[in-house]
């Protein structure tokens, strides 16, 4: 493989919005922009999966959405954690922690 | 997780999918500005910043599919997508859409009627607690030839002492009770119970408390509990009632409670309850006069309940001491044996029968409906052959097509479905009004959530049905050899007209079933009306007066008051005789003992007779005939002369011939003196003119020695007043003014006419034979349409083929006759497959027939002739059409 791969990793999309969202609402390329540049251009996020994420965790009741103004008069869906959403980023938060531990303490193992 | 937001969001995205669209849209090409305005931001140009940002979305199309293919609303949107569709169509051909909206609603909507009836009637439970365990205790006597006897005293003692299948047990009583101190004196329906009844059902008051042991100890000051009805109408619901002290029958009655609103005691509205006092000490064997109730134990079974009652009926015969004058052995002898039954089924009684031929006959019409709209349907695929067939060629598979006539037809189903629920709420509304028949639980008759999913099951099930036989025909594999034949030029071949043939000749089938048993019914109701009862219904009023104890205690001044009465009733203008009697026709109060004659000796007891007392001159008033002898007369009654009558049938039974009968001695019982018989009157028909005429024994108002009581009085009686003004407003008033002028306290009561009295035993089956003639009709016309239909288009396709035979010299009567001969041969093959489904079928109409044979030639033949005459009418409508076509005309229009 040449190119790094800037896949986000499978089932992780829905927490790296769910954390991006609790730092302030933000419409879909904001969502898009602000994942790529925290994780320095690690992962690149497929706008199609970020839209069609956003209107599950909508749908959800995670997220709330409303069309809104933003700067530079265009308008946009602007995207808002619920109560239910951070309770539901706290969950992820905590399971992905576990999760990675481990993995990172079978890697140091086998090394 | 929202499920909430999930249905909202799912629906209006079905709803309205061009916003649902829009929004996703909308969102994607927001998302391509800030991607382009991101990178413009960085100094590239706006151009490639915009093809930059295209690329890196990918196609915007996909996305937007992508995203909106999230949400369970993507599941059900092809079939709701191909129901708008169905829809669209079906709006664009209002004449057709509306000829089959209303045959289905007609069908739909009188299975949704019927079905609310037997669901209300026969399926919804009793409400009680655990109705499934409440059982009705009743007893047979064949020694005494006595289906039914209901429990006594002693009975009940010993059961509850004894019984291992019962949670608890009760007795009861219906009767009437006078009021008075209240506004006006009142006749006033009384339910009397044992202390088990009502902690059994598991009500609970609506105030106050239910009865005691304390209270159904005799020698307790009697209590009473108000129905929640008539503590609303005489004491306007004031709460203040309990502990009032009320007038029952000239007796103090202490009020502790007040039942609940909804409470009603199996069929009948009772003003108030009465605790039931028995007295354990004085029970003795006799007194079958009290309904049971019983509660099972949980999991206990009917047989095994009647196991225990068999079990412990000789212990009863021998743990208490017989009536006065009478033996245990003649106890033994009556063959006292369990007759137990659910509550429910004593409820419904005989309606279930009547109720489930109206169900089918019902469902039949809605098979005529089917038949007649696959009839159209078919129609319709056929014009719409071509279409179908260039669809098929051009990669639709006929799953697509058969899907799309599928729902074509579901819609109608349901249209047809929604519009029948209308007409079920009206039927249901004009059925509670009518209160035909005696139908028990009508109260409970409505559209309840199982009604409206019955419909809706029914109207899917026939949309599918009918929706199948266009699919069958023309979504098959092998549609494209449509595009090969052509159609138009060939003309009309067998194979084409066969699906739409079977159906007419079901159609017709059909439609005779139900027009032989409404003809059955028509008969039954003529031989019914043929029967002559014993009595005269018309021009006769009867109500009934109770003289209590306590308002005159001399059985002699008893009888002057009613006389009396008698006497002032007579002296109004117009009215031409008045009698007085204890048993009215169709009454269920009947009593009922034993004739023994003198001189015969007896192994065991005999049987029961109806048991009458009457006044001399009731007789002449109740339209009856001397057979032999002559009428009581007051001085047999003042001076209480040991003489009786009897009906024809039981002189016959007795001696053979009615005339022997004068001057022979009877008795109702061995102790008693004997009664000489003085005369013979005619058998009546009493129980309803289907029933035979009970045997009966007919005594004076006023005895000595009867049944070993000194002196006897009947004390409840009925008048019968025969006048032209019998049922009108201003004859009652009089009749009331006669009654009040001898005495201010007597209320009347049960004031009917012997028509309606006889009208009402005929209820039933006028009844049924109304819901199956309407039935018939509707299948009759809907049958003989389907007909016409068949004819018509036949000869609408066939117009070529008719020019070419015209111009060829063709007599057009004779094209006339071909189609007429057409029809006639689709009736007569109906009406055969018909009269055998009639014949298999009539005979589940049973017992609602009276004096006509299931398979009585004359109705059969009758239906049949005027089913095929009607049928050649419906085709010799179209067949004139055929002889109209102008050869000219047609060759040139091709």
């Amino acid at each position: 493989m040449d190119e790094p791969n800037t896949d986000v990793i499978q089932g992780t999309l829905d927490m790296l919005i769910l954390k991006t969202l609790s730092l302030e609402p933000m419409h879909g390329f904001g969502i898009a922009r602000r994942i790529e540049q925290v994780s320095r251009g690690v992962f690149k996020v497929n706008p199609g999966s970020l839209l069609t994420a956003l209107q599950r965790l909508e749908r959800g009741g995670w997220l709330d959405a409303e069309w809104r103004q933003t700067e530079n008069s265009r308008r946009a869906k602007v995207y808002r954690l619920t109560r239910g959403g951070k309770k539901q980023l706290e969950n992820q938060t905590a399971d992905w922690s576990r999760r990675a531990s481990a993995i990172a303490r079978l890697l140091k193992a086998e090394a | 997780m929202s499920i909430w937001r999930q249905l909202v969001r799912g629906l209006r995205a079905l709803t309205n999918p061009r916003a649902a669209d829009k929004d996703i849209a909308d969102e994607v090409s927001s998302y391509l500005e800030h991607a382009t305005a991101a990178l413009e931001a960085r100094g590239i140009s706006p151009d490639q910043a915009r093809r930059a940002a295209r690329m890196d979305l990918g196609n915007a199309t996909a996305v937007r599919e992508q995203v909106r293919s999230y949400g369970w609303e993507n599941v059900v949107a092809t079939p709701f997508s191909d129901l708008r569709y169905a829809a669209r169509r079906l709006r664009r051909n209002p004449g057709f859409t509306t000829v089959c909206v209303l045959t289905l609603a007609l069908g739909i909507g009188a299975n949704s009627a019927i079905f609310s009836v037997i669901n209300g009637v026969l399926l919804k439970p009793l409400p009680y607690l655990h109705p499934d365990e409440l059982i009705d205790l009743n007893h047979t006597a064949p020694g005494v030839n006595f289906p039914n006897a209901d429990p006594a005293p002693f009975l009940y003692f010993t059961y509850r002492e004894q019984g291992r299948s019962f949670q608890s047990l009760g007795l009861y009583q219906w009767d009437s009770r006078t009021v008075t101190g209240l506004a006006q004196p009142e006749d006033a329906q009384c339910l009397s119970v044992t202390a088990d009844v009502l902690p059994m059902l598991g009500v609970q008051p609506e105030l106050g408390r239910w009865f005691s042991l304390k209270d159904v100890t005799p020698g307790s000051p009697v209590t009473m509990i108000l129905t929640y009805g008539w503590w609303q109408a005489r004491f306007g619901g004031d709460r203040s009632v309990i502990g009032r002290r009320i007038i029952v029958d000239g007796v103090a009655h202490q009020v502790i409670g007040v039942m609940p609103a909804n409470f009603r005691f199996l069929d009948r509205d009772a003003a108030f309850l009465v605790p039931l006092q028995l007295d354990r000490n004085k029970a003795f064997l006799g007194q079958f006069d009290y309904p049971g109730i019983a509660r099972l134990k949980p999991g206990v079974t009917l047989q095994q309940a009647s196991a225990d009652i068999a079990r412990m009926i000789p212990i009863a015969l021998h743990s208490f001491p017989p009536q006065a004058g009478l033996t245990v052995k003649v106890f033994e002898d009556v063959r006292l044996a369990p007759k137990l039954r659910y509550l429910k089924q004593k409820l419904i009684g005989d309606t279930a029968e009547t109720l489930w031929v109206l169900m089918g006959t019902v469902g039949m019409v809605l098979l005529i409906a089917c038949a007649n709209v696959a009839n159209l349907l078919l129609v319709r695929a056929e014009g719409r052959q071509h279409e179908l067939a260039i669809r098929a060629a051009l990669g639709a598979s006929w799953r697509d097509i058969a899907r799309e006539l599928l729902m074509e037809s579901v819609a109608l189903g349901l249209l047809g479905g929604a519009l029948g629920l209308g007409l079920s709420y009206g039927a249901i509304r004009a059925l509670i009004a009518m209160a035909p028949a005696n139908l028990p639980r009508l109260n409970e008759i409505s559209i309840d959530p199982a009604v409206i999913l019955f419909t809706f099951a029914a109207a899917l099930v026939t949309g599918i049905l009918f929706g199948m036989i266009p699919v069958f025909k023309y979504a098959s594999p092998r549609i494209g050899n449509a595009l090969r034949g052509g159609g138009r030029t060939s003309s009309q071949s067998r194979e084409r007209h066969r699906a739409r043939s079977v159906l007419v000749v079901a159609q017709v089938a059909l439609a005779l079933v139900l027009l032989v048993a409404s003809g059955l019914m028509i008969r039954t109701f003529q031989a019914l009306r043929n029967v002559d009862p014993g009595f005269d219904p018309k021009d006769a009023l009867t109500l009934s007066i109770a003289i209590p104890p306590t308002e005159v205690k001399d059985p002699d001044r008893v009888l002057q008051l009613q006389q009396g009465i008698l006497e002032k009733i007579r002296a109004i203008p117009g009215v031409a005789a008045v009698g007085i009697t204890t048993v009215i026709p169709s009454s269920v109060s009947a009593g009922s003992d034993q004739v023994y004659v003198r001189g015969k000796t007896y192994q065991s007891v005999p049987p029961l007779r109806r048991l009458k007392f009457i006044s001399p001159g009731l007789l002449r008033t109740m339209g009856n005939r001397l057979i032999a002898g002559r009428d009581f007369t007051w001085a047999d009654t003042y001076q209480r002369r040991p003489v009786a009558m009897l009906s024809e049938n039981l002189s016959r039974e007795l001696w053979g011939d009615p005339r022997i009968a004068i001057g022979k001695q009877i008795t109702a019982n061995p102790k008693d003196p004997w009664r000489e018989v003085i005369g013979v009157v005619n058998d009546e028909r009493e129980d309803g003119v289907q029933e035979k005429a009970p045997a009966a024994a007919y005594y004076p108002l006023l005895m000595n020695d009867f049944e070993g009581d000194a002196v006897v009085v009947e004390r409840t009686v009925s008048y019968i007043v025969r006048s032209q003004r019998a049922g009108s407003q201003t004859l009652l008033a009089d009749v009331q003014q006669a009654v009040w002028s001898m005495s201010a306290s007597l209320p009347l009561a049960n004031v009917r006419t012997l028509q309606e009295i006889y009208d009402k035993s005929l209820a039933r089956t006028s009844f049924t034979l109304v819901l199956l003639a309407i039935a018939g009709a509707m299948a009759l016309l809907i049958g003989m349409v389907g007909i016409y239909g068949v004819i018509s288009y036949a000869v609408s396709q066939r117009r070529r083929e008719i020019g070419i035979r015209i111009a060829l010299g063709a007599r057009r009567p004779a094209l006339t006759h071909m189609f007429i001969a057409q029809g006639f041969v689709l009736a007569l093959i109906g009406v055969g497959c018909g009269l055998a489904g009639a014949a298999a079928l009539t005979r589940l109409l049973g017992s609602l027939l009276f004096g006509v044979n299931p398979l009585d030639p004359l109705t059969y033949a009758a239906v049949s002739l005027g089913l095929i005459a009607a049928a050649i009418m419906a085709s010799y409508i179209p067949a004139l059409r055929a002889m109209r076509v102008d050869p000219a005309e047609t060759l040139r229009s091709e």
